[in-house]
Parts: C-alpha cells; structure tokens; sequence
C-alpha cells in the first residue's frame, strides 16, 4: 500500500462518507419519527393537556385516552355519583373522577378484528394469486404474455378511487357493500398486480435447475413448485406480503365509503371518536398508537427474509 | 443400472436442429463421454435422455423401454448439473435425501438414513452432514451434487460438465473419484464434456459431437489415433495437433489424394541440422517443467511440439525433420489409410 493520506479502496467507503452517510439516515430518522412520536406521547395526555397551547412537553401521564378509547362512558350527577358503590377497578375510578361512569366497551376492538381479518385477508389472497401467476409467466410460454403483464400492471395506472363510484354502485347491488368478503376483494384486485410484477422479478431470479433436478429427482411440477421454489421466493413473498399488508391496513377512502356499520376497518373509525365538546385527542391517539402494532409485529417478524442475501453462495454462476 | 439406445433422436430449437438423427448405444455399467465444443447438441443431448427436452422425432429407451413421452419422474435416471445443483434451503443431509423422499420413491425414513450415510462415506463429506448446503465450498458442493444421484442407483447418471466449475486440483481429485466410482458401483454414465482431458482418463467410449451430429464414438486410444476426420483429429492432444499442406513435409507412402497433413508429436522426428532434405527453426522454447513445447517454423507454417525439458536446443537454432506414419486427410478433411 502507498503511504499517501487518504488512500482509500475503491469500493469501501471511506470514513468521511460513511459519517455524511449516518447523519443523513439520523436526519431522516428523526423527522420520520417525531409524528409518530406525538401521537404516541398524546396518548398518555388528559384531554386538557392534549389541546393546551404551547403544546405540553412535560405532562403527568394518564390512561385516560386508552380507557376513553376502549369504551362508552356516560355524565352522571354529583348525587347520582355518591350514591354508587366504591369503584372496583382502576379505570373505572378514572372515569368517576371526571363525574362518568362506564357504559359499556366501545366499537374499537371490533373495528380493530375488521382491519385485521380484511388487510391480512386480503394480503394472503393478492400474494397467493401473485406467486402462482408469476411463476406461471415466468416458466411458462404464455401467449401475448408481455402484453399481458403490461395489462395487469395497467390496472394501477389510475388512482383506484377514480372507480369509487361504480364500485360502490357495484357492491350495492352484489351486496358486498360492508361486509369483509367485500373488501378483501377489493383490496386483493388493487394489490394484485403489484404482487405479480414484484413476485415475477423474485421467481425470475431463481434458477430453473432446481426444478429441474427435483422433476428428475421424482417431483412433479406441482411438488418441485411446492418444495423448491417456495422456499427460495420466501424472501420475495416475505416483501410482497408487507407491501400488500400496509396497503390494506392504512386504506381510509374506500373503508369510509363502503363500510359503516359491520365491516368498517379501524381507519375510517378512529377519527371519529367524538368526546365531550370535539374530537377526543387523546383516545384518538391511542387508537392510532394501537393501530400502528401489527404492521411494526409482522415486520419484525419477516425482517429476516427481508434481507436478501439468505440465498447467496448457493447459486454458482 | 441399465443400457440406453438413442435412436435417430431430433431436437430442434426454432428451425435449427440441437440434435440431428443422434444414435448411440450406451452399454450396461459403461462410462461414455460426449466431447464436443459449446454450441455442438451435448447437454440437449442429456436433457433429452433426462427428459427435460422432448424429442422431436426418434426414440429413447432405458432398459428396453421406451421412455420417449415419459416424464422426467418417470424415467429413472439422475442429472448432475454443471452448477445451481444443490437446494439451497435445505441441509446436505436433506439435499442428499431429496430424491429418496420423492412421491415417486418415498423410502422409508430409516432407510434413506442409511443410504445417505453410505453415499457421504463414499464421497467423503460425511462430517457434512448438518452444514447448510450454502455453507461448502465449490468442490464439497460438486460432491453433494453427485451424491445426490448417487443415492439412487438410477438406471443410468447423466452428468453435464460437473467438474467445469472446479480448480484444476479438485478437477483432477474429481475424476479419480468419479471413476472410482464408476468401477464401484458398475453404473452405467453419460458424461459430457469439452475438456479432451476428462474425456480421456475416464471413458469406455468417447463420442465426438459437432452440431448436433455425432461424427465418430469409440475408445478414447482409437479416437486419438483413429480419427475418422479433422474435425475429431482436432479434439484430442495437447500441444493441439499441427495440420500441414500435403508436401511441405516429405510423407513416406502418403495415399493418394492427401491434401492435409496431421502431425502430432509422436509423428516428428527432430534431430540436430545433419543435411537432411527439410530443416525447421525453433522459434520459441516453452517450459513447462517436465516437459516443454517446441514452436517450430518450417517453410512458413508453424508447428508445436512436444520435447523433452533438458533437449539441448536453443532459439534460432535449425533441426532436421522427419515424419513417421502421420494421419493423412483428403480434400474434404476425411482421414485417408485408416483401419
């Protein structure tokens, strides 16, 4: 190696870009992070406190956005309040101490299941249909296929609400409106393209031979489709399932308009939580907080396979 | 194991013919090896009998059946691939069980332990086992390769360059395996290669392919000193072999009609300049350690040589030369005086 200062290899980056580098991510990082940060920090505010203005850096925290959040609650008298019995539990205590007691557990959990069996629902069935038509594309010789594939990647050219209006006119009279089969379908047609394209690209990649010494090793197509190439698009089918999923859990337009009251998902619902004189910030923001979990948990759970690279070394080119 | 017959096989890719009314009989337990430079049928070759290509017109039959409109499950034969050969998901051990828990065999479990055990001994990877089929290295992952169809005592193995991706020492290690394979279990293997050297230490039977036709197939010693034309004289022999005009080196009873001479090393008698009728001049001396190759100019035409590493010649030097029973090929390049 020379002597000369700074000298560094070509590839590696050298210490100051990597510095640069970091600090932009940490940039990034914050200004990504503050909302989520706000929303997470009004949750535990008092009503008072989530609307004060200059904003309250330091607060006394409380549940009372989660309690508010979780259920239907009714002003009673003072007089009415003595007469009760002591109250049993923490949140009912925190409800009396603002003159309420609890009616009853409100609609979130419920809206919460809705987003849950619609969004996975729908993921499940896009990633299904997309892995089994992008390998077909990929393998097979399917007539006017690129026309095809332009055909199918066309379908999202336009906003999907552009089509709100026949679709609601449509699931009127098919009577999918407000119900889960209604939405995974649709859910499933918007994703579905999107699911082909990236599935097709993973599925390409993954070299015939492998099928092919399974079909000689006594597979048929079905088996070595099953137990070959599965496993080797897991990383695709891992990122495609993510994709697909956070379409379906944060979609608000169609949920406002074709659900109501059995099928609506929890974005639609969640800034409707009325509290006594306006929105009721805090159990807003609880109910947004909650929201954010399953997609956090499911990427957790795939980060894994997220990382491409679990195949490297295998393939000998 | 079993004899394979390809009979007047076709496989045509567009309008251009892979394979062209290819027939070869490979005998029960023998090792024959398809030579042949890229472009020239041999891995359709394979993937025909494989059947992972159909053939267009001619038949397959693997021990006397005709597997001609089977499906590769159905056929018995296994394929070593030239590369991507291992499952990249699953541990040797499973790579090696793959084909045995197959729908088409489903062995027992404690039986495919056994037998995946006594393929690992015999390719040497046993402490293998458990690692992650990614985790070899290039030369342990070939093995697990031919493990793979090892295990299954098919009726014949199909190997498509498996050795091409190797350093020249595992090559070489790889081969003696092979063969001592070969002779162990008595299978019956076709075997495809470019590489003259693989060719030689390991076939029964070479056959010469060029474009889809199989010119001439038949020990590696009778190819060698029998080819039928140039093209097959071309294949075999390091240095390559010399091809001369007829007359520019005096041939002792050459027959009538020869155009082309071919000379390969064993054919050149060189000898200190002593007046004979036609001197050559080295032009350049190669050392290769034990031996060394001879560039030789004679009349304008260069040769190539095998000699000895301590022959007392040096640049520029002259040298008489002197053919002994050189292969001799007519206008259209077919070898004239031939057994």
């Amino acid at each position: 190696m020379s002597g000369r200062t700074g000298a560094h290899s070509v590839v590696e980056p050298s210490p100051l870009t990597r510095r640069i580098a970091g600090a932009l991510v940490i940039c990034y990082a914050l200004i990504a992070i503050v909302p989520l940060l706000w929303i997470f920090v009004t949750g535990f505010k008092t009503p008072p406190d989530s609307i004060a203005y200059p904003p309250k850096m330091m607060f006394t925290p409380s549940l009372e956005g989660y309690v508010n959040l979780f259920t239907t609650r009714s002003r009673q008298s003072p007089e009415y309040m003595a007469s009760l019995p002591p109250a049993e539990t923490w949140y009912d205590r925190l409800a009396r101490s603002r003159n309420m007691v609890i009616a009853g557990p409100s609609k979130y959990g419920q809206r919460f299941v809705n987003s849950l069996v619609v969004a996975f629902g729908s993921t499940i069935l896009a990633v299904s249909l997309g892995t089994l038509t992008a390998y077909a594309f990929s393998r097979f010789r399917v007539p006017l296929a690129d026309d095809l594939m332009f055909f199918i990647l066309s379908t999202r050219m336009m906003p999907p609400i552009a089509v709100a209006i026949p679709i609601y006119l449509m699931y009127r009279s098919l009577g999918l409106s407000d119900t889960w089969l209604g939405m995974i379908l649709l859910y499933t047609a918007v994703n579905v393209s999107l699911a082909v394209w990236l599935m097709k690209g993973f599925i390409d990649e993954i070299p015939r031979e492998y099928e092919e010494a399974a079909l000689i090793d006594g597979y048929t197509r079905l088996q070595a489709f099953y137990k070959v190439v599965l496993p080797q698009a897991a990383t695709g089918i891992a990122a495609t399932a993510i994709f697909c999923l956070i379409f379906a859990w944060n979609e608000y337009a169609f949920a406002a308009l074709l659900t109501s009251g059995n099928a609506q998902t929890a974005p639609p619902f969640i800034p409707t939580i009325i509290g006594e004189g306006g929105l009721d910030w805090p159990a807003v923001a609880a109910g947004a907080s909650l929201f954010l979990l399953p997609i956090v948990v499911f990427t957790v759970i795939l980060r894994k396979h997220l990382l491409r690279g679990i195949t490297f070394g295998a393939v000998r080119k | 194991m079993a004899e394979v017959l390809l009979d007047n096989v076709t496989r045509r890719f567009g309008g251009i013919a892979a394979v062209r009314e290819l027939s070869l009989h490979i005998g029960d337990g023998e090792f024959v090896v398809l030579l042949g430079p890229t472009g020239a049928g041999k891995t359709t070759t394979l993937r025909l009998v494989a059947g992972l290509e159909r053939a267009d017109a001619g038949r397959i039959l693997i021990g006397g059946h005709d597997v001609t409109r089977l499906e590769p499950a159905a056929r018995d034969v296994a394929f070593v691939f030239q590369q991507y050969s291992l499952y990249p998901h699953l541990s040797v051990f499973d790579n090696l069980a793959f084909p045995l828990r197959s729908p088409a065999r489903r062995l027992p479990e404690p039986e495919v332990r056994e037998r995946v055990t006594r393929t690992a001994e015999l390719l040497r990877i046993s402490s293998k086992l458990d690692s992650k089929a990614t985790r070899l290295s290039g030369g342990e992952m070939q093995r697990v390769a031919i493990g793979r169809a090892l295990v299954r005592q098919p009726a014949i193995f199909l190997m498509d360059e498996p050795l091409s991706s190797l350093d020249a020492k595992l090559r070489a290690e790889l081969r003696i395996e092979l063969k001592r394979i070969h002779e162990v279990l008595g299978a019956t293997i076709l075997y495809v290669t470019h590489d003259q050297i693989e060719a030689m230490t390991m076939a029964n039977r070479i056959g010469v392919l060029r474009e889809g036709e199989l010119v001439q197939i038949g020990s590696a010693q009778h190819i060698y000193e029998e080819p039928s034309n140039l093209y097959v004289a071309t294949r075999l022999g390091s240095p390559p072999i010399n091809l001369l005009p007829a007359g520019v080196l005096p041939v002792p009873d050459a027959p009538a009609g020869t155009r082309t001479i071919g000379v390969r090393s064993e054919h050149l008698r060189i000898g200190k300049a002593n007046g004979a009728a036609v001197q050559g001049v080295v032009t350049r001396i190669e050392h290769l350690g034990d031996q060394n190759h001879l560039h030789l100019t004679v009349a304008d035409h260069r040769l190539v040589t095998l000699i000895e590493a301590h022959a007392d010649l040096a640049v520029g030097e002259r040298v008489d030369l002197a053919l002994a029973r050189p292969l001799c090929f007519d206008a259209a390049g077919v070898r004239l005086g031939g057994s």
